[in-house]
């Protein structure tokens, strides 16, 4: 919303700065966004005096003037045909920046003779077209500053524009008056009284209107307006035009100025029809049938759907309601007729409208936002009062339809609930005089809201207003006591400790940690068993970001193939955050998700360097199942995504319960995502790692024993296809009370290997530590439990002793 | 006992042309040995008279042990000497690179939701969560955002599809952490603290918007909290989080739906050379939004307004990320460029926490 300091003025008798009226606007909650000073950038010009001017000696319209100016004497060469001796003029100095001709001077040579400087026009300052010759001033002191001059003598030229910006819940500060009676109510001065002129209507108006009886308990409560007939249109003085081009509008011609002035000035939007377009003399005010055609003021056709109102004539849609006046019936410079409309609309409905057609109108701005239902009238008075004064002609007698909706409404106004919801100690004295300041009327303790103030609603909007114009930047900060004494409490549920556990020790793993978007494009999600309509965004910002992301891992890969993009081919990235399994509410899980790219370690000395594999990821996954308080033993099964090698890849669980997964990216994945392999992954679902049975801090007693645990190695040959972990669960099975741990310590492979122990085969060896608990082992009792490891393992695996 | 000088002389003389370990116990054993030559003379010392013999067994015992330190000190010398050679030959290249370990980093996003986490959980609030995909009711009716209100076409809101035939509202991915609100209080009844961190959505792509961004939502509601208290909460926080002696916050009166009255918050800061600072000079920038909860949001959360009232406020968590930590590209935050992750990345172990000041 912009408007000028003067047409603030025309409304609120204020002797405060234009400073103090910019920080009450704001702290009031009528944002400032920007003040423009239209001569701000005429401050280095001053005023001189032409003391000489003579011909030029080689150019025949040039004059070469001595000028008296602050700083002396200068010679200045000026082409202007009324430079002449003793005329005071506007001084631009070399080093000047004159904005007309967008020029910094410098000190010139004009055919062979020195100029220092220039005298504008009025046009080379851009106050107006005028160029026929410079500027001459009818008074003004040689060195006075010319802003100064213009402010004493042309303010209008001088008006600032101040743009703030409107929260949706003040439509009555989309109207000049309305933020000037916000700054009267805070003390900034007095709101002028409007006075509504009583017009005198000398013949009953050729235009009757009519509301459809389905629209008016809803749609259009009140339609009214009078014919003004014998009307000049032409353009509009320039004080109007002025305010007009100072807020950013055009001027068109007289009429519809003056309904854009009555748009911004009270807002109060209002419509002009040519009389002499207007068939069989009634405007019906009525629901769309759907599917007329409606050339609008903005030179485009809208095609109406059903239930949309429409203002038509006999021949047809003449105005889109509220919205937009159409191009057939609006004003021109041969109207001599007009007929002028001041309605009340309801806001859904032309919100609802506005928004199918996409039209954006000044008017649709206020009326979906709210205008003053009870202005309706006073408002059609002041403008067929502001017409017959520019335009001549005389007035009907009103024709109107409906009446304006009773919007009283009553709410308590209680003092001391300032203070307790604010904070803040205002005597209920000012607390009164804010609300009446404000229009509301009250009796007692009951309030009654203004007409104009739609978004008042309850006893708390009561506190609001009080608050807003005591200021709230006199609000002084009070403790928040604590809801417990003493130490406060954790507040973390187990989930969030155990995502926070995630992501710490993933960093500490050597993960970089990424955030990336909730959204991937369609083909991303689908290769990840996403995509589906059910996930789909219908409104997607870009065609990379149509649907949520089912898994974590598809973000990662783009994010790796961007960090190849740029050199950066060996990466570990991760993200601990949510995907989505389906488009209702909560169908998102977390999930925290590791990718390893590239090689293990840069080239180095010490050979660190290889590429990354499985067991990478799998010890990090591990590690991030440990930090999560997963049991150590857990079932690693081959039931594993689409988007791993279904070769090297795993699925780690309890029961039927898949904790994480982990394994190598799928080839074809990779090269769907424009990464360049090998690429090692895993998901840890974080609320799928149960939670301990046990919640105390205290750990279970530790048991050691004094005597001497026992290593025995064992090798044996199996089948290349059996799984290591096989004989590892029956050689610890064997004996669970003996055998502390089975680790496997080495694994023989590969053709060699083959051609050491039979076609098919490779060897794999475990260590078994037998920690004895009651006495030392003997020699016997060794062998004897070695005897029954073999035999378990041998059984399960399929395998032999290497001998 | 004659001689003894002379014997003395003898191996203290060889002993110290010695320079290898072999000539040296050579030496040890022609003097100390069982055959040696000391060892000869004390064995003599038997077949002497008692009294000459106490007076030549000290003098034996003297060159003995005179003999025996001079071989213990060369052995010494011998044994430093060589150790020094084999050090001088076992020189390496210390200046070559140790051998790598991986070093992660956490997002500058998670690190301040940590911090802020930190700070109010000192301050009594827990930390609720809420789902992305959000009903319109959740995300729009109940914070008193009524389907053709105004504000609802400001929040550039992402839809999600509707199956034809589903003829509810559509879903929205959320604008706001303030649904949050609605369903802890649902959840929880009053009086009740709790923060809402999280992602947000709006359909926003520009210099300084991304489609999606993080906020964090406060609440808390009790019979007396004011407005009064809401600023100390938010000055408490902005000097703890902002890690600053003390800071300077405007309340500007503004419109929200869901809280009345409503402010937001300006901070007061200086630019200095490009570098923002915090509670000083004499600029004023807007940080966040807050106010009074509505009537109407507690009433549609089944809290009785007329027994409880208390304050909501929501605030950008990128953007005071990038205030704090000056980083200047919000976009940047979501394109995981290894370079920005090393660089604006925290350690593993740098977990904020009061006691040890959040950032250090």
């Amino acid at each position: 919303m912009k408007f000028t300091l003067s047409w603030l003025k025309d409304h609120l008798e204020t002797t405060a700065s234009l400073e103090d009226i910019l920080y009450a606007l704001t702290d009031l909650g009528l944002e400032v966004e920007e003040v423009v000073n239209p001569v701000a950038k005429l401050a280095p010009f001053t005023l001189a005096k032409v003391l000489e001017a003579t011909q030029h000696p080689d150019a025949d319209r040039l004059r070469v003037c001595k000028v008296l100016t602050n700083e002396g004497e200068k010679q200045i060469v000026c082409g202007a045909p009324n430079a002449r001796a003793g005329i005071t003029v506007v001084l631009c100095k070399p080093g000047d920046y004159v904005p007309g001709i967008d020029v910094t001077l410098g000190v010139g040579k004009i055919r062979g003779v020195e100029s220092h400087g220039m005298m504008a026009s009025e046009r080379e300052l851009e106050l107006s077209d005028e160029h026929n010759g410079i500027i001459e001033l009818p008074t003004g002191e040689v060195g006075q500053k010319f802003t100064d001059w213009l402010a004493e003598n042309r303010p209008a030229v001088c008006d600032p524009v101040i743009e703030v910006k409107i929260t949706p819940n003040r439509p009555d500060a989309l109207g000049v008056r309305g933020i000037a009676r916000d700054l009267a109510a805070r003390g900034l001065g007095k709101l002028k009284p409007l006075e509504v002129p009583a017009i005198a209507g000398g013949f009953a108006s050729p235009v009757t209107v009519a509301i459809d009886e389905s629209l008016k308990a809803k749609g259009c409560p009140h339609f009214a307006g009078r014919t003004i007939r014998g009307v000049t249109n032409g353009p509009s003085p320039d004080w109007l035009q002025a305010r007009l081009k100072a807020i950013g509008l055009r001027p068109i011609s007289v009429l519809v100025d003056i309904t854009n002035y009555f748009t911004f000035g009270l807002n109060r939007p209002l419509h002009v029809f040519d009389v002499a377009k207007v068939q069989g003399g009634v405007l019906r005010i009525h629901p769309a049938q759907g599917g007329e055609e409606f050339l609008a003021l903005d030179g485009k056709t809208y095609a109406l759907r059903a239930g949309m109102m429409a203002i038509s004539d006999a021949d047809g849609v003449e105005s889109l309601a509220g919205i937009m006046g159409g191009e057939h019936s609006g004003c021109t410079d041969k109207t001599t007729e007009v007929f002028l409309e001041s309605a009340f609309w309801d806001p859904i409905t032309i919100a609802t409208t506005g928004r199918a057609l996409k039209i954006n109108s000044d008017a649709r701005y206020r009326f979906e936002r709210g205008v003053d239902p009870a202005f309706t009238l006073p408002g059609l008075d002041l403008a067929t009062r502001m017409i017959l004064d520019l335009c001549g002609g005389e007035a009907s007698d009103l024709a109107v339809d409906g009446a304006a909706p009773d919007t009283t409404r009553v709410y308590k106004l209680n003092p001391a609930r300032v203070s307790s919801l604010v904070g803040m100690e205002i005597p209920e004295a000012e607390q009164r005089q804010t609300l009446t300041a404000l229009g509301f009327k009250l009796n007692g303790n009951q309030a009654v809201p203004p007409s104009w103030r739609p978004d008042v609603l309850g006893d708390a909007d009561l506190v609001e207003e009080v608050a807003r114009v005591a200021s709230l930047t006199k609000l002084v900060g009070k403790p928040l006591r604590r809801m417990v004494p003493g130490v406060p409490r954790p507040i973390l549920t187990p989930l969030q400790i155990r995502e926070r556990a995630a992501r710490r020790t993933i960093a500490a793993l050597g993960y970089n940690e990424c955030v990336t978007y909730s959204f991937i494009d369609e083909a991303a999600a689908a290769l990840f068993g996403g995509g589906s309509d059910a996930v789909r965004v219908e409104n997607p910002i870009s065609s990379e970001m149509t649907h949520l992301r089912p898994d974590l891992l598809p973000g990662l890969l783009r994010a790796a193939a961007r960090n190849q993009a740029r050199g950066f081919m060996d990466l570990a990235l991760a993200e601990i955050g949510p995907a989505f399994h389906g488009g209702e509410p909560g169908e998102q899980h977390l999930q925290a998700t590791g990718l390893l790219v590239g090689a293990s370690a840069a080239r180095d000395p010490h050979g660190s360097r290889r590429p990354v594999d499985v067991f990478d990821v799998k010890a990090d996954v591990e590690a991030v199942l440990a930090a999560l308080g997963a049991p150590a033993k857990v079932q690693i099964s081959r039931k594993v995504a689409g988007w791993f090698h279904p070769g090297r890849s795993g699925a780690i669980g309890l029961g039927p319960n898949v904790m994480a997964s982990f394994g190598e990216v799928h080839p074809k994945v990779l090269a769907e995502m424009g990464v360049k392999g090998p690429a090692m992954a895993f998901t840890v679902l974080v609320a799928a790692v149960p939670q301990p049975k046990v919640k105390t801090p205290t750990r279970p007693a530790l048991a050691i024993s004094d005597l001497q645990a026992v290593d025995r190695d064992f090798a044996f040959v199996v089948d290349k296809g059996v799984e290591v972990l096989t004989a590892v669960n029956a050689a610890q099975g064997t004996d669970k009370a003996l055998i502390e741990s089975v680790r496997v310590f080495d694994q023989f492979t590969g053709d060699k290997a083959e051609a050491q122990m039979g076609a098919g085969k490779k060897s794999i060896a475990l260590t078994v530590r037998l920690q004895p608990t009651d006495k030392t082992l003997t020699e016997a009792d060794i062998e004897a439990v070695s005897k029954k490891v073999i035999e378990k393992v041998t059984k399960a695996t399929g395998g032999t002793l290497r001998g | 006992m004659d001689g003894l000088d002379d014997l003395k002389a003898k191996y203290l003389t060889a002993v110290a042309g010695v320079t290898d370990e072999g000539a040296l116990e050579g030496l040890r054993v022609a003097a100390l040995g069982k055959k040696g030559e000391v060892s000869a003379l004390m064995a003599g010392l038997g077949k002497m008279e008692p009294d000459q013999r106490k007076a030549a067994g000290a003098m034996l015992n003297v060159l003995k042990d005179e003999i025996d330190a001079a071989l213990r000190a060369k052995k010494a010398g011998l044994a430093d000497a060589a150790l020094d050679a084999r050090l001088r030959e076992e020189w390496l290249d210390v200046t070559l690179p140790g051998r790598p370990r991986p070093r992660g980093t956490i997002h500058p996003v998670s690190q301040v939701m940590e911090e802020l986490t930190a700070i109010f959980a000192d301050m009594g609030f827990a930390v609720a969560e809420g789902p992305q995909v959000e009903s319109d009711w959740y995300n729009f009716d109940a914070l008193n955002i009524p389907p053709e209100h105004p504000a609802r076409q400001e929040h550039d809101t992402f839809f999600m599809h509707r199956a034809e035939g589903d003829d509810r509202p559509p879903h929205v991915l959320r604008t706001h952490t303030s649904p949050v609100q609605i369903r802890a209080m649902t959840e929880q009844g009053a009086p009740i603290r709790v923060i809402a961190p999280g992602r947000v959505y709006r359909m926003d792509m520009d210099q300084t918007h991304t489609p999606m961004f993080h906020q964090v939502e406060g609440l808390a509601i009790d019979r007396d909290i004011s407005m009064a208290n809401l600023k100390w909460t938010l000055e408490e926080f902005c000097r703890a989080f902002f890690e600053v002696d003390k800071v300077e916050l405007r309340f500007r009166a503004s419109h929200f739906p869901f809280t009345e009255p409503s402010a937001e918050v300006d901070i007061r800061y200086s630019n200095v050379g490009g570098q923002l600072r915090i509670g000083e000079g004499d600029k004023w920038m807007e940080i966040l939004g807050s106010g009074m909860v509505h009537p109407k949001v507690l009433a549609a959360a089944g809290v009785n307004p007329d027994e409880w009232q208390g304050f909501a406020f929501g605030m950008g968590i990128d953007r005071i990320a990038m205030l704090k930590y000056g980083i200047p590209d919000l976009r940047a935050f979501f394109e995981s460029d290894l370079r920005w992750l090393r660089h604006y990345g925290f350690s593993a172990l740098d977990m904020p926490d009061l006691a040890g000041g959040l950032s250090a």
